[in-house]
């Protein structure tokens, strides 16, 4: 026996899985899932909406309708179940691949798609909210979220944030900053990471040496577990699960969901230049939409009709978006100017004046 | 009412808004027990709790994002990075979210925050406690760049930062933080930003600065006194925007302008003002614009750092050349 050393801390990282990819569940569904099939047509519903919103932002961007555009084909269970277990007073921050979430916010889809097709209006969240918008800078919304849990616990606010991040976004010293400062003041914080293998090109083993993204927190003081992703069920109870937990002042957590991006990083990124030859079609197998309509199959819950049925409604909603965001306005040219600051300043009134003798618009 | 110094002025404001806004709070790395390295934080923690002036982690970037997040949320924090050398690793929070916050939303979330940092040479520091590197921060879009040269413009600016809606880099000249002391009443009274002050009225030529340097071109004002020549000096005190027409009124009266700034030359501020200056005034001017500043070198260590500074000397013979020109 050594008696100059001992064992000081040593961590553990559990993984949680409820539904597979078969569509079988494993065991009994926790809480609030339970024989709650309103909920899962509900987690269904917004599934579908994610997938034909994402395949019109694609065509939208082929058909010279909409700039660059990251697709979430597969991964929708994160954004949609992360959504639906926030509260409404929750404030979400996301990177910039989960539209799943901003819609059950309450976001409109036609704002999403009014952001992507270059215009700020559409970061202009007409419901009023102050989640923040999609974050292209990788991994510095993370800071922003550790501020705002700090401004819900020092106003004692029963509340809580959900920060989204990639996993090469934890490569980021923002990250790391965040979930330390989180730790140090037990902040209201949730991190989901959203590992989908892939930053661009870069796969998972070139991000990190660690056996988990969930771990990532364990320096930190911060605890965490791994999901599977693609399975809404356990997207929903955990990050639920974490939430309530914050609200009664149990601080932060991480919650690893293992997906995969099915599609490419965006439009102007082709994943076939650097995706080994089956990885794409052996994914395809655990795709999230798949399973729970299988699930909701096996319990009669439900049928082709039903499907058919949904896609065309969901379809008409998309349409309708898209109708909405092609018949925007064009913004006054003006508008460049006139929310950089609370005033534009006098000493830069020439500049102004110069884009409406160029533009038009009012002095 | 006692005479205060410059720092104890900045902490006089920061307790003035502690107290009358609970949305104010201060962060950084030992603002709290310690009340800051330079002491301009003194008592504050005591005053107004740990909830109110936090200390934080050791990460600059940390400070800048996460009051970021809270001043989306309707607070006003007030960041302190400890010296401007240590500032960059907030660049990226700065540039990237809190200078766009407002028109990437369209005016839904808003960043009233403010981030304050010493800066400049002259104490005899170690390496990167020493810089001038204000003209990053001019050049951003979306940001306010605020110097203050007296304790009466330090509280009445810092004061007017805290209140404005947009995000203020605040930056205090740590050379004159106890140089001279003046009574600074503590009414909670702003001092206009985006406003250059006129600290001596002049005729014969106009002299340009900010910070430090106010103190030396106020010598060279007094010397050229003695020798019969006006000078006009401006402290030009919100370096963005900058109150272009102040400058431009004081060089259409002189016709004669030297810069003085102790940041490197090359794209300096004074660049933007000689340009300004040469773009609306040209017809008004009887010589070039001429600067003195510090090199484009690296700040020298302190036993070097007075061959980097503007010295009394350089700035008189600037202005001679000018006025013989």
């Amino acid at each position: 026996m050594n008696n100059n050393k001992k064992s000081v801390a040593s961590f553990e990282i559990f993984y949680y899985e409820y539904l597979n990819e078969k569509g079988e569940l494993i065991g009994e569904l926790p809480g609030a899932l339970q024989n709650n099939p309103e909920l899962w047509q509900k987690f269904y519903r917004y599934l579908v909406l994610n997938r034909i919103y994402d395949e019109t932002a694609i065509k939208l961007q082929r058909t010279g309708q909409l700039g660059t555009y990251p697709p979430t084909q597969g991964q929708e269970a994160i954004g949609v179940g992360m959504g639906m277990a926030m509260h409404e007073d929750d404030i979400f921050v996301p990177y910039y691949r989960e539209p799943g979430t901003h819609l059950t916010r309450g976001v409109k889809m036609e704002e999403l798609y009014t952001f992507w097709g270059g215009d700020e209006r559409g970061n202009n969240f007409t419901k009023g909210t102050r989640d923040l918008p999609d974050c292209i800078p990788i991994g510095t919304q993370s800071l922003h979220g550790a501020g705002i849990a700090m401004a819900m616990k020092l106003r004692k606010e029963k509340r809580a944030v959900v920060v989204s991040i990639g996993d090469g976004g934890t490569s980021q010293g923002n990250f790391y900053e965040a979930i330390n400062f989180a730790g140090v003041h037990q902040l209201p914080l949730i991190f989901v990471i959203n590992n989908n293998h892939w930053a661009i090109s870069v796969p998972t083993e070139l991000q990190t040496h660690a056996q988990t993204f969930a771990q990532k927190g364990i320096a930190a003081g911060v605890p965490g577990e791994q999901i599977d992703g693609n399975d809404i069920f356990a997207v929903y109870h955990h990050v639920r699960q974490a939430i309530d937990a914050a609200h009664q002042g149990k601080g932060p957590y991480i919650i690893e969901a293992i997906t995969y991006r099915m599609g490419d990083h965006t439009t102007a990124d082709d994943a076939s230049r650097y995706r080994p030859g089956n990885e794409l079609d052996e994914n395809k197998d655990k795709d999230p939409i798949k399973r729970l309509r299988t699930f909701m199959a096996a319990q009669n819950l439900w049928n082709e009709a039903k499907e058919k049925a949904l896609y065309a409604e969901v379809k008409a909603e998309v349409d309708a978006a898209v109708q909405k965001y092609l018949s925007n306005t064009a913004a006054p040219a003006t508008d460049i100017f006139d929310y950089m600051y609370d005033t534009w300043p006098e000493s830069y009134h020439e500049q102004r004046d110069e884009v409406i003798a160029y533009h038009g618009g009012e002095a | 009412m006692s005479a205060i110094t410059l720092v104890e002025a900045v902490t006089q404001a920061l307790a003035y808004e502690l107290k009358h806004d609970k949305n104010v709070v201060l962060m950084g790395e030992d603002v709290g027990v310690n009340g800051g390295v330079f002491r301009a934080t003194a008592g504050l923690q005591e005053k107004f709790g740990s909830d109110r002036v936090m200390d934080t982690p050791l990460a600059e970037s940390m400070i800048a994002g996460v009051g970021i997040g809270m001043a989306t949320q309707g607070m006003r924090p007030v960041c302190e990075i400890q010296f401007m050398g240590f500032i960059y690793p907030c660049v990226d929070q700065i540039i990237n979210h809190a200078a766009r916050l407002r028109n990437r939303t369209r005016g839904r979330l808003t960043c009233p925050m403010v981030i304050r940092a010493p800066f400049g040479g002259g104490i005899h520091a170690p390496e990167h406690h020493s810089e001038s590197t204000e003209a990053i921060f001019a050049h951003m879009p979306g940001v306010r760049v605020v110097i203050p040269s007296s304790p009466a413009r330090a509280y009445g600016l810092l004061l007017a930062a805290i209140r404005d809606p947009d995000p203020v880099i605040f930056l205090e000249p740590k050379r004159i933080y106890r140089l001279v002391k003046q009574e600074v009443p503590d009414d909670g009274k702003a001092l206009p930003l985006d406003t250059c002050f006129v600290l001596r009225e002049g005729t014969d030529i106009t002299l340009i600065t900010w910070g430090a340097m106010t103190h030396e071109t106020m010598q060279v004002a007094e010397q050229l006194a003695h020798d019969g020549i006006s000078a006009e000096v401006i402290d030009v005190a919100t370096i963005k925007p900058l109150d272009t027409d102040s400058i431009l009124q004081s060089v259409a009266k002189t016709g004669r302008c030297v810069i003085i700034h102790e940041a490197a030359r090359t794209c300096g501020v004074g660049a933007e003002i000689a340009a300004q200056i040469s773009e609306k005034a040209l017809d008004r001017l009887h010589a070039p614009v001429l600067r003195v500043t510090g090199y484009d070198t690296v700040m020298p260590y302190y036993k070097q750092e007075d061959i980097f500074m503007p010295s009394v000397q350089r700035i008189r013979d600037s202005v001679d050349v000018a006025l013989a020109y």
